[in-house]
């Protein structure tokens, strides 16, 4: 649209884009300078150009860090997106009972992220947990801080009681906005309940399906601060995923070279992706 | 198909009603014959949304019954009444094609393959919708999405009514005209019980054989659409009805005879009031008021152009009187006479027709 | 003293929105655009206000350039089609909001705010919110608050398209006596005929994005510029019909009829003419009418008026007469048309005039 633009405005904007420069800008220079260059304390530079990310994209522990990542997202996302749907369809849509559903499904999301990780870290404990005492009482050999499965099974676990309220709020939110009268329609028509959902609900929920997937895929490749609480990373590298590998690199062996290349990848993979969703949420606009 | 009939339908929205302002849809009794096309007219609140969704089943009333062919069917949902309706703005499947959206009433009824294609193709046609069949149902233009929803009532046999809530809403307005004389026409061809519910009295007027005007919760007046505008039984019929409205001026009895402002003027229904008091007031159309040699002195205040006819704005003795003048007659300068014609000028006692 | 668009065009994308258009809309007069959804009107509102700049082309307001001037500096107020209110403020303060930003004082304020509760009839509603008011109301409140900063423009939007039928028509007669005696251009934009031609003063036919007329309202309603003017300007929509004028008869395949006044002094040749449906009627007015016949198609009795669809020359022609004349769906009817004001139109579609 081809608003006329008030000059005034860009000197509003002049103190957010000085911080954000100092606080952003400069930094991610700082990252890049990092990844081009090898130092050997001191101060002293050298020019290494590509060799940091080469190391890197070959490295096995880099790759090993990257397929668990792309496996916990997968995992959560396809246990997540479901779950959330099918909770937001069962929750009231009017009546007293909605604000409770509301106040409770919004509950997870307001505890801080490393109080979710003590929590379910001390909760999941084999000996002194309700969930590991529980399991191990059922007969499970379960013990997370030993067992790469147990420990996976956790994180899965913790994400999903964290996060599905998400989606619920989300798709909660888009199923409110259909009006009253295809309700009406479909029991006019006769259609089965599986028929409203899936020609009437389902594809009045797409835009907020995809929001929804992207946000928790953004969030779940990201993810650290619950991780590294509840298992630390382990057992041994078991949950080891990038940004965790990533702040080992950098701070536990202080290798700045191979650490900012690995942020840069990173950080140009979400790009990638994220990228790829928007156009994909766009075409769907466009139709 | 099927007889409606309502018998002492009350609803209120709340759940302890208390005076009359709490009843949506005060005492409502009325019978509709079958393959009749009908209409509930009035102002946007005065209950005949909620008397739609009641003889629908989207609603249960409060108190009283709805009977289809004399069968109770006041508990009964939607579907076991057989009903079809149009909504305000278009309602269909968005992932379905044109095709699909009409079938889709019938594959849940379970209607074998062949006879679910013919009775498609067949209301596709009425419709004009045959080159569309293949096309997604989202990307068709509002009145097109709106002949989806009137068509997945139609490609029913087992319908016994086909209700109509405002549909023209949302249609752009030269397309109006269109689709209102096609619902005219497909109602002349295929005889089914229609109901259309509406704030605009040309589309009422224009489409049903009988006309239910409602206002404030009550039916004031049922009718022809020629009865309601020759003899509206209540000043708010004359008024809500014709455009401009049926002019509404005090009156008193001077001596044996009905006047307006001294002057005695003729009407139909003299012989009917019994002198009993009341507020008087005389009713007439501007389509039935004409210049005149003499008759009651009014100065002429404005001029409409309404193309067709020209809207006349007189005043007599600060009432304001309106009179339609056809395109090519001639407007005298700034005061003329006017008289009433007899047989269209009534007396109306607080606000009811004197019969 | 008047707003005018010189070579104004706009352009989003690859769309086209407004092609070339020139049109000076003088002030103290109620200015109409007319023309179906999409045509460009509220494209030519938005360049009016300054809410859009214009693609190429100028706007020039009381003798100054005033293309770059962005909407708050210049006077506007809008009116739209939705109800647009606070919705926490009171009826009061809606109105006195625009008073407000300009910062006059409280006094002046509420003498303000109570002249044009006045006029628009709100007095009683000054303290309810926009909730509590029907739909009537709340649009009162709308236009009270735009002619309440004494604006140099006021532009309406469809303003009374979401209201009911009958309101529609109480609000509209009120309408153009909100704005009589200000010095100011008001712009009302509608798809509805009749409301032009109620309200008077001048009027701009829009189609896909041209004004193809500007002038009075009855001029260009009786005397269009083109088929699609005329088209625009019409109500049931007009019927046309592709002719051959010889002499004092128009021919239509088999048909003869014979020419009116509109058609005296034309020449001989191909025309098309359009005939407004309510120049055609069951009974005959004048001498001049000419007798056709055709099936009935759709017949629908309104009891003000009888509307006629009937098969004619291959196409359906509608006639609207008033009062009740009965028609069977299926019959042959007799009618009559008028030709006195019969249009005729070149192959080019312009109008072609008569010497009458």
């Amino acid at each position: 649209m081809n608003k006329s633009v008030s000059q005034g405005a860009w000197w509003f904007v002049l103190p957010v884009v000085l911080l954000v420069a100092f606080n952003a800008i400069i930094p991610l220079m700082t990252v890049v300078n990092y990844s081009v260059q090898e130092s050997f304390g001191e101060n002293m530079f050298f020019w290494s150009g590509v060799r940091w990310f080469e190391q890197v994209l070959r490295s096995d522990r880099f790759l090993s860090a990257l397929v668990r990542q792309v496996m916990f997202s997968g995992i959560v996302l396809v246990i997540e997106i479901p779950l959330g749907l099918m909770i937001a369809l069962a929750m009231p849509r009017r009546g007293p009972w909605v604000s409770v559903c509301l106040v409770l499904m919004a509950l997870p999301l307001l505890i801080p992220w490393n109080v979710v990780g003590a929590m379910w870290n001390i909760m999941a404990l084999p000996d002194i947990g309700l969930l590991g005492k529980g399991l191990n009482a059922l007969g499970l050999n379960y013990n997370y801080t030993r067992q790469p499965g147990a420990a996976w099974f956790t994180v899965v676990l913790m994400d999903v009681w964290h996060w599905t309220s998400l989606i619920v709020l989300l798709c909660y939110a888009g199923l409110v906005s259909i009006p009253d009268a295809y309700y009406q329609a479909a029991k006019i028509d006769s259609a089965p309940r599986w028929a409203v959902f899936r020609y009437i609900e389902l594809p009045k929920l797409r835009y907020v399906l995809t929001i929804a997937i992207l946000l928790r895929f953004m969030d779940s490749f990201m993810i650290y601060t619950e991780v590294v609480v509840l298992t630390g990373g382990g057992p041994g590298n078991a949950t080891t995923f990038l940004s965790i590998d990533l702040v080992k690199t950098a701070l536990g062996q202080f290798d700045l070279g191979p650490a900012a290349a690995m942020s840069l990848i990173y950080f140009l993979i979400i790009l990638l992706l994220s990228w790829l969703f928007y156009t994909l949420m766009m075409r769907n606009q466009a139709r | 198909m099927a007889t409606i009939a309502l018998d002492n339908l009350r609803h209120s929205y709340m759940a302890n009603p208390d005076g009359d302002a709490d009843w949506a849809l005060k005492k409502v009794t009325l019978d509709w014959a079958d393959r009749g096309a009908y209409a509930l007219l009035g102002p946007s609140g005065c209950g005949k949304t909620t008397l739609l969704n009641l003889v629908s089943g989207l609603l249960k009333p409060t108190e009283g019954r709805v009977l289809f062919d004399g069968q109770d069917v006041t508990s009964a949902t939607p579907e076991e009444r057989n009903i079809a309706q149009v909504f305000q703005f278009p309602v269909i499947y968005d992932t379905m094609t044109v095709y699909d959206n009409l079938a889709f009433p019938l594959r849940n009824r379970g209607v074998e393959r062949g006879e679910i294609d013919w009775r498609v193709r067949e209301v596709a046609k009425m419709l004009e919708l045959d080159d569309l069949l293949k096309h997604r149902a989202s990307g068709l233009t509002a009145d097109g999405k709106q002949k989806i929803s009137l068509g997945r009532g139609l490609v029913r046999s087992d319908v016994n009514v086909i209700m109509f809530d405002e549909p023209l809403t949302v249609i752009d307005p030269h397309l109006k005209w269109v689709l209102r004389s096609k619902l005219k026409e497909l109602h002349q061809r295929i005889r089914r019980t229609m109901i259309y519910v509406t704030h605009d009295q040309t589309e009422a007027l224009t489409f049903a054989d009988s006309v239910v005007v409602m206002n404030d919760g009550e039916v004031v007046q049922t009718g022809t659409p020629i009865e309601l505008f020759e003899r509206p039984s209540h000043t708010f019929v004359g008024h809500f009805i014709g455009s401009p409205g049926m002019n509404v001026l005090p009156c008193e009895f001077t001596g044996d005879w009905p006047a307006f402002a001294g002057q005695p003027v003729v009407v139909a229904n003299a012989d009917a009031y019994r002198g009993n008091g009341g507020v008087l007031e005389i009713g007439v159309r501007p389509e039935f008021i004409s210049f005149a040699d003499a008759g009651i002195a009014v100065r002429i205040v404005k001029v409409f152009d309404a193309g067709r006819h020209r809207i006349v704005e007189t005043e007599h003795g600060g009432h304001i009187i309106k009179m339609l003048v056809p395109e090519d007659d001639s407007i005298p300068g700034d005061s003329a006479f006017v008289k009433f014609d007899p047989e269209h000028t009534r007396l109306y006692r607080d606000g009811w027709l004197v019969t | 003293m008047s707003l005018e668009l010189r070579n104004i065009t706009k352009r989003v994308g690859a769309e086209v929105h407004l092609h070339q258009t020139n049109l000076v809309l003088p002030e103290g007069a109620f200015n109409t655009l007319l023309g179906p959804t999409l045509s460009g009107k509220t494209s030519l509102m938005h360049l009016m206000a300054g809410l859009e700049r214009p693609t190429s082309g100028e706007i020039w307001f009381r003798g100054r350039n005033v293309t770059g001037v962005p909407v708050q500096k210049r006077n506007v107020s809008m009116v739209y089609q939705q109800f647009i209110n606070y919705p926490n403020f009171s009826v009061y303060e809606n109105i006195a909001s625009p008073l407000r930003v300009l910062r006059l004082g409280q006094p002046e304020i509420e003498r303000r705010v109570k002249r044009a509760a006045e006029l628009l009839r709100l007095e009683a509603m000054l303290g309810r919110r926009p909730s509590e008011l029907s739909g009537g109301q709340q649009q009162r409140t709308a236009i009270a608050r735009a002619l309440v900063k004494d604006s140099d423009i006021i532009l309406l939007d469809e303003p009374l398209a979401n209201l009911d039928y009958k309101l529609r028509e109480e609000l509209r007669d009120e309408l153009p006596q909100f704005f009589a005696g200000r010095n100011c251009v008001v712009v009302y934009a509608t798809t509805e005929p009749t409301e032009a031609l109620l309200f008077g003063g001048n009027t701009a036919t829009l189609h896909a994005g041209r004004v193809t007329q500007f002038g009075r309202t009855a001029e260009i309603y009786r005397h269009p510029a083109d088929l699609v003017s005329a088209r625009v300007f019409s109500d049931p929509p007009i019927n046309t019909v592709a002719v051959e004028k010889r002499g004092a008869e128009i021919h239509i395949g088999d048909i003869r009829l014979p020419i009116g006044r509109t058609a005296r002094g034309i020449p001989d040749g191909s025309y098309i003419v359009g005939i407004r449906p309510h120049h055609i009627a069951p009974t005959i007015e004048n001498g001049k009418a000419a007798a056709v016949e055709g099936t009935v198609v759709i017949a629908e009795l309104s009891g003000s008026e009888s509307v006629v669809h009937f098969d004619f020359s291959d196409e359906i022609w509608v006639s609207q007469s008033p009062g009740v004349h009965p028609f069977e769906v299926g019959s042959i009817a007799k009618l009559f048309i008028n030709m006195d004001h019969a249009l005729f139109f070149g192959l080019d579609h312009r109008r072609v005039e008569g010497s009458e």
